[in-house]
């Protein structure tokens, strides 16, 4: 078990910067989930850490050792692919074998290494199998035995859930969460589902166009985002964006309500304010949206509704008994306290 | 009523097959004609060749398939021939080297073309490539001059140097290197083997239906090569069996029956390196085609 250190990491293909610089601190045995859209470098972090990819510049510090100039296989990692990248021509027993192909442990050691960590998984029965005998999820735990096989100080996830259907997933899931408390390693975890990253990390680590957004435990990035984008890519459904100007030592909203929400800017200084679904509801209160119902969701014990106001459609959560009719106006409103504030130029959040 | 008289309605029904015939049209009889004559495109020369080696020599330019006398006496001629035996070992220890080499010095250079970026990568593959466009009979002088000068002449390596390696395996192997997925590769790079490991313990195993294709190519275009073995060697006891074979007979004639004998034995190995080597050929095939 190591502690993880990335520092002002960059990386470029020809003349494409896909990392600007970016910098995390990984305590040891914690479990940190890299989240992001397609293309915002979370695998190239990745892959960089794992030594599979060259750093343009910066540090990757694995265990108090620069590990930047070396292979792979010396960096004490092991890492789970998304395809799984189990080898169809060997059984599992051998699959799993695989990373102690060059350890100098005696045969017997091995063969006892092995049969433990099938123990831990669960895989005992299948260690004569090839894969083309397994299931999707039991190819999975192969991969994630084989990682786990060589007992390295940091396990890195590449997507391992993502090639899996929606029950598989929530499992999996469940069952990494519980492999971690149990063998308690460095996990550094890569995915683009932020309920995965949600469910998962100890701390969450969201990225967009190769910069850092926002790090933090699943708590913080849901209640305090840091910006517009954190805010809209944590939380299903996403947060509603308002715009809004500071006026009168308040807020105006785009409702015409007056928000007695304190900022230090300007009077007229344009905002955007932030209210995830869940807070906004119909009722009396300070009207933040008014408008007509254009949608009903029902989802049992509530029931979601899209409002159309101000030209854009927000969604909020009304009682699941008796929610408004498609077509009826309704006042929506939010406890203040549950209200973000962003800049409206740059995104960050004011409040 | 008996029990059987009971359930006879049922089972006759049950036995009938009502499946309406299928209409026969002509593209289905154009298509078996075609199928037909390629097939007898096919076998006739095998035929021929067979019938040949069970004639007299009197008989050969007669062209009926059922010779008027049948008789193996040119397979205890052929057999009792030392000199077969000689031709067919050269033979053999050319090919299969030949076929070992390619299959390893092809697949890793494919290999190394399809997995590695270095630069020069392309121009290498292009030129490579670009040496199918030269024929055979234009590099056989400087082949010979070669030998000639390093002393090759009438050696096995004389006669194996050239194809130790092929362009057209290079290729071939390349091709099939790109389906490996590049995470096998990584996550035995991760697991601490050294290139050449991951070549041999991962790659390989995976493209073993394209190698098997490759060797099959190789044998049999090693063991029936004529022109470079002919010009390549001198002495009797180095000839190839095709060499060898074509002397057959003398100034005044050709003795087709004893050819045609000793080419009916020697389509027996390669019949064999097939019928190892086309199980991986098929599930090659089938491989291929799940993957869509």
């Amino acid at each position: 078990m190591a502690d993880l250190a990335i520092r002002n990491l960059v990386k470029r293909y020809d003349k494409t910067e896909v990392l600007h610089g970016i910098s995390l601190d990984v305590e040891d045995g914690e479990f940190v989930v890299f989240v992001g859209p397609s293309g915002c470098g979370k695998s190239t972090t990745l892959r960089l850490i794992a030594g599979l990819e060259d750093a343009t510049s910066g540090e990757i510090v694995i265990g108090g050792r620069v590990v930047n100039n070396l292979e792979p296989k010396d960096r004490d990692i092991a890492m789970v692919f998304q395809n799984y990248a189990i080898y169809p021509h060997m059984t599992v027993r051998k699959n799993i074998g695989f990373g102690l192909r060059t350890s100098k442990m005696s045969k017997a050691d091995k063969d006892a290494r092995i049969d433990e960590v099938a123990g831990i998984l669960g895989m005992t029965d299948l260690l004569a199998r090839k894969p083309s005998q397994l299931s999707g999820g039991q190819r999975q735990r192969v991969a994630i035995g084989r990682a786990m096989v060589r007992d390295p100080a940091v396990f890195l996830f590449d997507e391992p859930l993502s090639n899996l259907d929606a029950q598989l997933r929530t499992q999996m899931r469940l069952e990494i969460k519980k492999l971690h408390q149990r063998v308690g390693n460095t996990i550094i975890f890569v995915t683009h589902d932020q309920v995965e990253a949600m469910t998962m990390a100890d701390r969450i680590v969201i990225m967009k166009d190769g910069h850092i957004q926002q790090v933090g435990t699943p708590a913080e990035v849901y209640h305090k985002p840091a910006n517009t984008f954190v805010a809209r890519f944590i939380g299903a459904p996403s947060m509603n964006m308002l715009s809004g100007t500071v006026a009168q030592g308040g807020l105006r909203l785009g409702s015409g309500e007056v928000l007695d929400l304190r900022l230090d800017a300007a009077d007229g200084y344009p905002v955007t304010v932030g209210v995830r679904p869940e807070d906004l509801h119909p009722g009396d209160g300070p009207a933040l949206v008014r408008g007509p119902v254009t949608v009903r969701e029902p989802l049992g014990h509530e029931t979601l509704i899209y409002v159309g106001a101000e030209g854009q459609e927000v969604i909020a959560k009304a009682d699941g008994r008796t929610p408004p009719e498609v077509g009826e106006e309704v006042t929506l409103t939010a406890a203040l306290d549950t209200l973000h504030v962003f800049d409206a130029a740059t995104g960050n959040a004011l409040r | 009523m008996s029990i059987a008289e009971e359930i006879r309605p049922t089972t006759d029904a049950l036995l009938k097959t009502d499946a309406p015939k299928k209409p026969t049209n002509m593209g289905q009889i154009l298509r078996w004609m075609l199928l037909f004559l390629g097939g007898v495109a096919m076998v006739m020369p095998i035929a021929y060749m067979i019938s040949t080696s069970l004639k007299w020599p009197h008989e050969v330019y007669n062209l009926k398939l059922i010779p008027d006398e049948p008789h193996i006496e040119n397979y205890t001629y052929v057999l009792e021939d030392g000199r077969f035996y000689w031709w067919f070992v050269n033979s053999m220890i050319i090919a299969v080297i030949t076929t070992v080499c390619n299959v390893i010095f092809d697949s890793l250079v494919g290999y190394t073309l399809c997995k590695f970026r270095f630069p020069g990568r392309y121009i290498i593959f292009i030129a490579i490539l670009s040496t199918l466009m030269i024929p055979t009979e234009m590099l056989v002088i400087p082949w010979y001059l070669m030998s000639q000068q390093f002393g090759w002449l009438d050696t096995y390596w004389g006669i194996m140097f050239p194809g130790l390696m092929t362009a057209f395996g290079t290729f071939l192997m390349k091709q099939f290197f790109e389906t490996v997925p590049d995470d096998f590769i990584e996550a035995a790079r991760i697991d601490g083997l050294n290139e050449l490991q991951i070549w041999w313990t991962v790659a390989m195993p995976l493209v073993k239906p394209a190698l098997a294709a490759l060797a099959i190519f190789v044998f049999l275009g090693n063991w029936t090569a004529f022109i470079w073995p002919l010009i390549v060697t001198n002495s009797v006891e180095m000839y190839t069996l095709p060499v060898g074979l074509s002397s057959f007979g003398d100034e005044a004639d050709v003795a087709w029956e004893l050819i045609m004998t000793g080419a009916a034995i020697s389509t027996i190995p390669t019949l064999i390196v097939f019928l190892i080597f086309q199980r991986y050929i098929i599930q090659g095939v089938v491989m291929a085609g799940l993957k869509g």
